[in-house]
């Protein structure tokens, strides 16, 4: 497996799970608009990782595409950030997670617009717009809970003392995030994070909330290490291709 | 590009794919046509439908070979709808873009844009939700007539 194509599918993973996981509030938002909010944001992350997937797979150039990538491929071999696979919880931890995601998606398209992948920096240019606008429903409703009534403000701040840990992952520079780095694909994860911390921090701050320190933790879902959850979440998802290969609409 | 003219989006059908902005290059290779595209959105639905409706009309006008590309860089930006399909936009009661977002860094925007409405030209609106029933638009009302609307977010 090349590192180019292994690093396509970090990117295109982080964003397919994180679109499967909100997709699974259609239906059960607190209030209709919010329905709508979470669902249009899945539909956006789906959409990059079908972007995302279709490019890794012709950089694989094995004939693969963006279903057989999605439908295909067990647990270990997804590179998604471990933070997305994990459970929704309530609508405040779901709203935490994006922002915290959503921020570094937002870091990661602008850092990608020099490299030497031009499809990729292509693929980035679309995706930074569409993201722009998630970080800002996010950060406003973190805002809202948080600095909101007792039980919204201590709902938010388990969410975020829960979700921090594994955001230390998108900061880990690994032997393949340093090839390519080396090859001019994508800067250094490392390089992202204080314009991350200054995106995500002033929000946190306004919604009154106190943003934890860093531990030793360290998930591992990039380098194919995953929760017991992703297993759960890709049974429902690739169930349909793997009773009926190929079937289609 | 006059038959594009006659093509439709299929969610907001007062706008052709020509006024929205997405038809990025048209040429006439023997009897055949080449047709780039720019999607709007990654995720929306319509991208197959508009490919689809493209290549009948280009057929239906006599066209052998129809070939659609798909081009994502520049990235597609509202500033690019016309005039004229704004005006359709208003007319049919869909807030047309504002101006568009700086490209880089800025801090994040917390306060909805301000606009009138479409049907009595009312003020002041309220934002009901940041996203409506397509990915291209949020959802208003009306704090004078009471009445709900649409408005084309700008990217």
């Amino acid at each position: 497996m090349s590192v180019h194509f292994d690093y396509l599918l970090r990117l295109a993973d982080t964003s397919l799970i994180l679109g499967q996981r909100l997709s699974e509030w259609c239906g059960h938002g607190p209030v209709l608009e919010e329905d709508l909010a979470l669902t249009n944001v899945a539909l956006d992350c789906i959409g990059q990782a079908r972007l995302l997937l279709s490019h890794a797979a012709d950089v694989e150039g094995q004939g693969r595409d963006e279903d057989q990538l999605a439908f295909l491929r067990d647990d270990g071999r997804y590179r998604n950030l471990t933070i997305v696979e994990l459970p929704n919880g309530d609508f405040g931890a779901t709203v935490v997670r994006n922002l915290l995601v959503n921020a570094w998606q937002a870091q990661v398209w602008a850092s990608l617009a020099d490299s030497t992948d031009r499809a990729l920096a292509a693929i980035a240019e679309k995706s930074a717009k569409e993201t722009r606008y998630h970080v800002t429903h996010a950060a406003d409703w973190t805002i809202r809970l948080g600095d909101g009534t007792d039980e919204s403000h201590g709902r938010m701040q388990s969410a975020l003392d829960r979700l921090w840990p594994y955001t230390a992952e998108f900061f880990v520079v690994d032997a393949l995030d340093e090839a390519v780095a080396a090859a001019g694909i994508a800067p250094l994860c490392r390089t992202l994070e204080a314009a991350w911390m200054a995106t995500v921090v002033p929000v946190f701050e306004e919604a009154t909330l106190t943003v934890p320190g860093r531990s030793p933790f360290r998930s591992r879902g990039k380098t194919g290490v995953h929760t017991e959850h992703l297993g759960h979440l890709l049974a429902g998802m690739q169930h349909l291709q793997r009773a009926y290969p190929g079937g289609q609409w | 590009m006059r038959v594009l003219e006659s093509v439709p989006d299929p969610e907001i059908p007062v706008v052709s794919v020509c006024g929205l902005g997405i038809i990025r290059d048209v040429a006439i290779e023997g009897d055949g046509v080449r047709v780039v595209v720019t999607p709007t959105y990654s995720g929306c639905p319509a991208t197959e439908v508009i490919a689809a409706s493209i290549r009948e009309a280009l057929v239906a006008a006599g066209a052998g070979d129809v070939h659609i590309e798909t081009r994502l860089s520049p990235a597609w930006t509202t500033d690019w709808i016309t005039p004229a399909a704004r005006a359709s936009l208003s007319a049919y009661g869909i807030v047309p873009p504002g101006e568009r977002p700086t490209d880089g860094a800025q801090p994040i925007r917390l306060v909805a844009r301000s606009v009138s409405c479409p049907r009595c030209g009312g003020r002041p609106t309220t934002q009901l939700s940041a996203f409506g029933a397509t990915a291209c638009k949020a959802l208003y009302r009306c704090e004078v007539c009471r009445e709900p609307f649409e408005v084309f977010k700008e990217i």
